[in-house]
């Protein structure tokens, strides 16, 4: 089944609340090599004038991919997984992502276009404090092959 | 300490450092970002979709790849922009590990938001591995 190109546009409703702990943030940064003691140690975040420890640059992917998910198991607009390559990501921080921090993600589906055979989605995650302060903007665009190709 | 805009110049090399990721950091990263796409860990399937064994996931390496930036800034708060395009897969071998090589030179400087743009060069065996690397760092 081709990807539903008629998803492009669509803004889904906030999801679920993610809570930041101190724990996740230290798994995710050992795994990632990110050594900053900003991570792990609180007066360290502190000292630099955060409220907390915060995450890495790249942690909102976690955040992220949550709600990504409401578009990807979605049978309906067709992306097979198995045929998804990742083709590029950015991250934009309206500030750090911190323990405590209790998140809400809206996800917008930005375009959808055809090239060479290739449908490539990018999606865009708003990502806030459920007070409605903007954290983090996420985009990511993603290549699904053709079927015949896989 | 975060670096001083007065100190930079576009063009002067700022960060070096290597990153050695074998399958145990992988299994671990995917524990972490809960990204289990089994061709990062599991070679029977990585192999069964065209790929030459299990790769490493891009955005480990994207994160991976980070560290330096944040360590060179002084503070990862000071990260407020990161991005990257997923040029060519890094392939981890069983036994052994790959080592990624990532070099950060200023890209732009901009006195009036008070940031550099710091590019980034990462590498495996000398092929560039992600492009388009750029953070933009705030400074103190």
């Amino acid at each position: 089944m081709p990807v539903d190109t008629s998803y492009a546009g669509r803004e889904y409703p906030p999801n679920a609340v993610y809570e930041v702990s101190r724990v996740k943030l230290a798994e995710f940064a050992d795994a990632v090599g990110a050594n900053h003691h900003a991570h792990t140690d609180e007066a360290a975040a502190r000292a630099l004038g955060h409220a907390d420890v915060i995450a890495p640059p790249t942690f909102a992917v976690v955040v992220a991919q949550r709600a990504e998910s409401q578009l990807f198991t979605d049978e309906a607009a067709g992306i097979d997984f198995s045929r998804v390559v990742h083709a590029d990501e950015r991250f934009t921080h309206h500030r750090p992502i911190m323990a405590g921090d209790r998140l809400v993600t809206v996800l917008h589906v930005d375009s959808i276009v055809e090239r060479a055979g290739l449908a490539m989605i990018t999606t865009r995650c708003e990502i806030g404090t459920e007070a409605g302060e903007r954290v983090a903007t996420v985009v990511s665009t993603l290549a699904v092959r053709p079927e015949e190709a896989a | 300490m975060s670096p001083a805009i007065a100190d930079l110049s576009v063009g002067d090399e700022v960060l070096r450092a290597q990153i050695v990721v074998d399958r145990a950091r992988l299994v671990r990263y995917a524990g972490a970002s809960g990204d289990f796409n089994p061709i990062h860990w599991n070679e029977r399937v990585a192999t069964a979709v065209g790929l030459p064994g299990v790769i490493a996931h891009g955005m480990w390496t994207m994160g991976a790849a980070a560290g330096p930036v944040a360590d060179w800034a002084g503070d990862p708060g000071a990260v407020v922009d990161y991005q990257v395009r997923f040029t060519r897969p890094v392939p981890v071998p069983d036994p052994g590990s790959a080592t990624v090589e990532v070099v950060g030179a200023v890209g732009a400087l901009d006195e009036d938001a008070h940031t550099a743009r710091i590019d980034l060069t990462v590498t495996v065996e000398g092929a560039r591995v992600l492009g388009k690397a750029q953070a933009v760092v705030r400074l103190g």
